[in-house]
């Protein structure tokens, strides 16, 4: 499998694109902001489309629309109850926005399908190497905003009683989403991005309760997942996209179960 | 010592409070009643810095070294961190080895202080009303607060309950000269453990001597 050069790019992008979306996933679960990450990701796909209108990359149209959005959505409100209605008025906007830009653009279905699915075919190594460096830049973020971002995360009262300027976190937050929806969508596809930044942080909170813990499982989870998925597509030429979903939510009910039963006894 | 001069609070046209003169003392134990509505969150979120005040001045000695214990967060069922994981939200981060383990040292103590050792190891989302309260109440020590603000904390516990974490509150006050403002609608408490109680009324705040409340400044 590793002789082929495309899976071994698939590989290293998805391992960097798995320990991200692993690690922000634990502070999406706990944000509550499952419903955000899965309209970003729809905003996405407006971004790639853009991109291939224009003549510039997909990921680099998926940055810069994902940024804008979540920076939006952080402006207009940071309080939850405001912040669905927000979300929901943006999303269908840049939604409309993506099916515009596509039926403008010259370029085939197939290439919007590879956005909306995702491919492990289409990585180049010039792609692996943006996915990496923005990969490192999302992690080095959120490790230098640790500490103030798992309180504010993992109990916002006390963070804001605390002194810490939780708006300005949000806002950090809201950025390092913005491109991991990014680059996780570049293997996994726009459309299913979400399930990594969401479900292998959802099923970490029933096995483990420390938040060092939870990033360990989270990214153990989310690269299981990947290596899996990937490797499982090679052999049987399905997508991978397939492979991820149902390993993470197979996982996640193993994990509810495995929460229920303890409870139980 | 925190001190309000002429301190005033509008939203939009709407006065919660106008022209408020108040003193409180390092080291004391006040309450803080008042009907629904009359200002008393208010001016904790201005006392936190979550709220603008609108005019006049209030004054803090120990700026940001507050401890907050509300009634409700927002903890579930499937809440993930134990009692002792969320205390530890509140260290600062540190990759000194003498100050971890001075932190270490401390999050023990407080355990202990506060009878949760024996439960640090209990998902905070499957605790009861009275061991949350406790592991609030905990989390805020590890900042060394030198104000604690217990807002309407004990309104949802058993008597027993609310006794056992008031004792521990009175206990921090008399011991550690922590400054407390008890914010409640329980006049036995109020009257059990405090001397005097700050009345928010009428748009303004007037000192009173616990004797002198009555069920009526409540409702």
């Amino acid at each position: 499998m590793f002789g082929y050069e495309f899976m071994r790019e698939a590989f290293i992008a998805s391992t960097f694109i798995a320990i991200t979306a692993g690690i922000v996933g634990v502070f999406v679960v706990s944000r509550n902001m499952s419903f955000l990450s899965h309209t970003l990701s729809e905003i996405g796909f407006a971004g790639a489309s853009f991109g291939i209108l224009i003549g510039i990359s997909p990921l680099a149209g998926m940055i810069l629309f994902t940024l804008i959005s979540s920076i939006a959505v952080g402006s207009l409100s940071t309080e939850s109850s405001r912040r669905e209605a927000s979300i929901s008025a943006i999303s269908s906007l840049f939604i409309g926005l993506g099916i515009l830009f596509l039926s403008l653009s010259s370029e085939s279905s197939s290439y919007a399908t590879n956005i909306l699915f995702g491919s492990i075919v289409g990585i180049s190594s010039t792609e692996v190497h943006q996915l990496m460096i923005l990969a490192i830049f999302v992690i080095v973020v959120l490790f230098i905003c640790y500490k103030p971002l798992a309180f504010d995360s993992f109990d916002h009262i006390g963070a804001q009683a605390s002194g810490l300027n939780t708006r300005m976190l949000s806002v950090v937050f809201l950025i390092t989403l913005a491109l991991s929806v990014s680059i996780g969508a570049q293997i996994v596809g726009s459309l299913l991005v979400f399930v990594l930044l969401t479900l292998p942080g959802a099923t970490a909170r029933y096995l483990v309760h420390s938040v060092p813990k939870l990033l360990m499982v989270s990214v153990g989870l989310s690269l299981a997942g990947v290596w899996l998925g990937l490797y499982l597509a090679f052999v049987t030429n399905w997508p991978v996209t397939f492979f991820i979903s149902a390993f993470e939510v197979i996982a996640y009910f193993i994990g509810l179960s495995y929460k229920n039963w303890k409870l139980s006894h | 010592m925190i001190e309000a001069k002429n301190l005033t609070k509008k939203f939009g046209k709407q006065v919660v409070f106008k022209d408020v003169n108040f003193k409180i003392d390092d080291g004391e134990f006040v309450s803080i009643v008042g009907r629904n509505g009359a200002g008393k969150s208010t001016l904790v979120k201005i006392l936190m810095g979550l709220e603008k005040k609108t005019s006049g001045e209030i004054e803090m000695d120990h700026q940001g070294r507050i401890g907050y214990v509300p009634q409700f967060r927002n903890i579930d069922l499937d809440y993930p961190l134990n009692i002792e994981q969320f205390m530890r939200l509140n260290l600062k981060f540190t990759l000194n080895p003498q100050k971890r383990r001075k932190n270490n040292e401390n999050v023990q103590a407080i355990l202990k202080q506060t009878n949760l050792l024996d439960l640090k190891d209990r998902p905070l989302g499957l605790a009861s009303g009275g061991e949350k309260q406790k592991a609030y109440l905990a989390q805020a020590l590890v900042g060394r607060p030198q104000v604690l603000i217990l807002d309407e904390s004990t309104a949802s516990l058993d008597v027993d309950v609310k006794v056992q974490l008031m004792d521990l509150v009175q206990k921090l006050n008399q011991e550690h000269g922590l400054t407390v403002l008890f914010i409640t609608h329980d006049s036995d408490l109020t009257k059990r453990y405090t001397k005097r109680a700050l009345l928010f009324e009428d748009h303004s705040v007037e000192s009173i001597g616990v004797d002198e409340i009555s069920e009526d400044m409540f409702e």
